[in-house]
């Protein structure tokens, strides 16, 4: 771990939920232990009911761990009295899937509501109102009420409202999910100015890999109340540790083979079958190239993809190898002890 | 009709009573039922100032209370009246009672309305570090005034409706005129100026308290 300082910090956090009159349990976060630096854009990914929203929610204290610590800062969130709790809050800032919008203000009500809060007098209200509305682009949507503007548009004021009080962590459930795959594009790049341009640490939760990919810098796979892997994005991105964060990866880059396709591809093709993880290096395919001919092995491209992420290549191919057996076992063997990562896909 | 001109003061006198009467029973009656109401919704399991003992106290005698016609819920309160305004008759004591039976009335139907408020919007004003009785005031009754006026409304129509019973305990207003000096005398103009002129009061009622939702709602 780098020693840059931690702005979030969860440590040993379980969460029971005790539910209707049975009192029947469900543990909704497992012993969960991660840290968030100051400045960086920290995602986590899970399905739905992997305990997402409860992970956030003890960030700003709305919910309490049934045992573990929580920091933000050098405060320890989970020490506090719900009314201490409320100063605490006021630095961070909170946009959700469903905007959350108060349809009795208007836009510039709702950016202003933070504020008021925290007592900002009004002139002072006004002007960074004013400020925020045209850093997310609705200057001229002021007066108007939530219902009038699309779903982006609302998530902006969401986003406006959040920064209202300029809070240095921004925590964002699903914020997207709502939203179709363009306007999600705007709404992420407005949150990748928010990092880059206030220096706001961000904590983003999501199911999709794609919004991991376009603003995280790192990020946290979680499956049933736990954390799988953590890493940085091309690492995870690159080599998943964990079947559940394959699984995500496979969703996203759709390099890999599903079962179905590669029975397909069996059938169709009488050769072995291999699939290469794509090194981010120059002249890898070539080197590739190189060791199956060396070994005079056919190698013939029949699915993958490459795709870039955080500026570096990811991705993976799968290939038709006929020749020599011994020529495949040998260029395979190759092609391992340089470190090249290679699966065997015939059954 | 010649009887209804001459009756013409009586009448005057009596409309002036039922407005006297709906129009402090409905304002106190609503007051009451708003702090009622408030304090149904705050109070209870997983609400913003969750407290168990205030809510089933309060809920018990609200739902004690209200079910109770208005005829007998007037007669039982009478040893109250005594105490607190000294008299159990009269316009005044059926203003009282109307005004207790409109606060039950109304504290449901707050309750009801506040209830319906989409749980986000609180989430998102609690993230935003307000305090439970700010989010109370500043977010939830007004994310839900559009319905709480028209619960308003038709809380209005019921007390004009109830009031039309205060003749019972010499309140006076307009359906004592009807029944004293209509239909007891078979003169059914009267009655019938009468029934018009209630339904233009309702009527009137129902028209702005409509305007007004229609303004929060925006639409
Ligand atoms: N207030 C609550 N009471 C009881 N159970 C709860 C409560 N909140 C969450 N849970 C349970 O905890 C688990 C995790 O829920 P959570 O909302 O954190 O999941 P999530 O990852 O955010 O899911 P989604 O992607 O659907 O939003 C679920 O099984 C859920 O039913
Ligand atoms: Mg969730």
């Amino acid at each position: 771990m780098p020693p840059a300082p931690a702005h979030v910090r969860l440590t040993g956090v379980t969460k029971t939920f005790t539910r209707g009159r049975n009192g029947s349990r469900v543990v909704a976060l497992d012993d969960v232990s991660l840290e968030v630096a100051k400045g960086e854009v920290f995602g986590v990914i899970g399905h739905s009911g992997a305990g997402k929203s409860t992970l956030i929610r003890l960030i700003n204290g709305l919910e309490s761990p049934t045992s573990g610590q929580v920091h933000v800062g050098d405060q320890e969130i989970t020490a506090l009295a719900e009314r201490d709790r409320r100063a605490v809050r006021r630095d961070i800032g909170m946009i959700f899937q469903q905007f959350n919008l108060f349809r009795s203000r208007t836009v510039a009500g709702n950016v202003a509501y933070p504020l008021k809060v925290a007592g900002v007098d009004r002139r002072e209200r006004d002007r960074r109102v004013a400020r925020l509305l045209d850093f997310v682009g609705l200057l001229d949507r002021a007066h108007d009420h939530p219902e009038q503007l699309s779903g982006g548009q609302k998530q902006r004021v969401g986003i406006a409202r959040a920064l209202a009080t300029e809070p240095s962590l921004l925590l964002a459930d699903e914020a997207t999910s709502a939203l179709d795959p363009r306007t999600t594009a705007e709404v992420l790049a407005l949150l990748g100015r928010v990092n880059h341009e206030m220096g706001v640490t961000i904590v983003l939760i999501t199911h999709e890999l794609d919004v991991i990919r376009a603003v995280a810098d790192r990020v946290a796979v979680m499956e049933g109340g736990r954390i799988a892997e953590t890493g940085t994005v091309y690492d995870v991105f690159a080599h998943p540790r964990t079947t559940a964060a394959a699984d995500f990866v496979r969703g996203a880059l759709r390099d890999r083979p599903s079962a179905e396709t590669l029975e397909r591809l069996r059938r169709t093709h009488s050769g072995r079958i291999v699939t290469v993880a794509v090194r981010d290096r120059t002249g890898f395919q070539t080197a590739l190239a190189t060791t199956f001919l060396a070994h005079n092995v056919a190698a013939d491209i029949i699915f993958g993809g490459i795709s870039e992420l955080q500026e570096r290549a990811v991705g993976s191919l799968t290939f038709e190898l006929t020749g020599p057996a011994g020529g495949i076992d040998a260029a395979l063997a190759a092609l391992r002890a340089d470190g090249v990562d290679v699966t065997e896909e015939n059954a | 009709m010649d009887e209804f001109v001459t009756n013409l003061p009586v009448f005057r006198e009596a409309i002036w009573q039922t407005f006297y009467i709906v129009s402090i029973s409905v304002a106190a009656g609503g007051l009451l039922g708003l702090a009622l109401g408030l304090v149904l919704y705050a109070t209870r399991p997983g609400s913003l100032m969750a407290n168990r003992v205030v809510f089933i106290t309060v809920n018990i005698l609200v739902n004690v209370v209200r079910p109770i016609p208005f005829v007998i819920f007037l007669t039982a309160i009478q040893p109250l009246m005594l105490v607190s305004i000294g008299t159990t008759i009269g316009t005044d004591a059926v203003t009282f009672a109307l005004s207790l039976a409109a606060a039950f009335a109304v504290s449901r139907i707050i309750e009801q309305n506040l209830v319906a408020v989409e749980p986000g919007v609180i989430e998102a004003a609690r993230a935003a570090g307000a305090r439970p009785i700010s989010i109370l005031l500043t977010v939830v009754v007004p994310e839900a005034l559009g319905p709480v006026i028209l619960g308003y409304t038709f809380i209005f129509v019921g007390v004009v409706d109830m009031s039309a019973q205060a003749g019972l305990f010499g309140g006076g207003g307009l359906g004592d005129f009807a029944v004293t000096y209509g239909s007891q005398r078979y003169n059914w103009p009267v009655v019938y100026i009468t029934v018009a002129t209630i339904i233009v009061i309702v009527q009137a009622g129902q028209f702005v308290g409509n305007a007004l939702a229609r303004k929060a709602l925006r639409r």
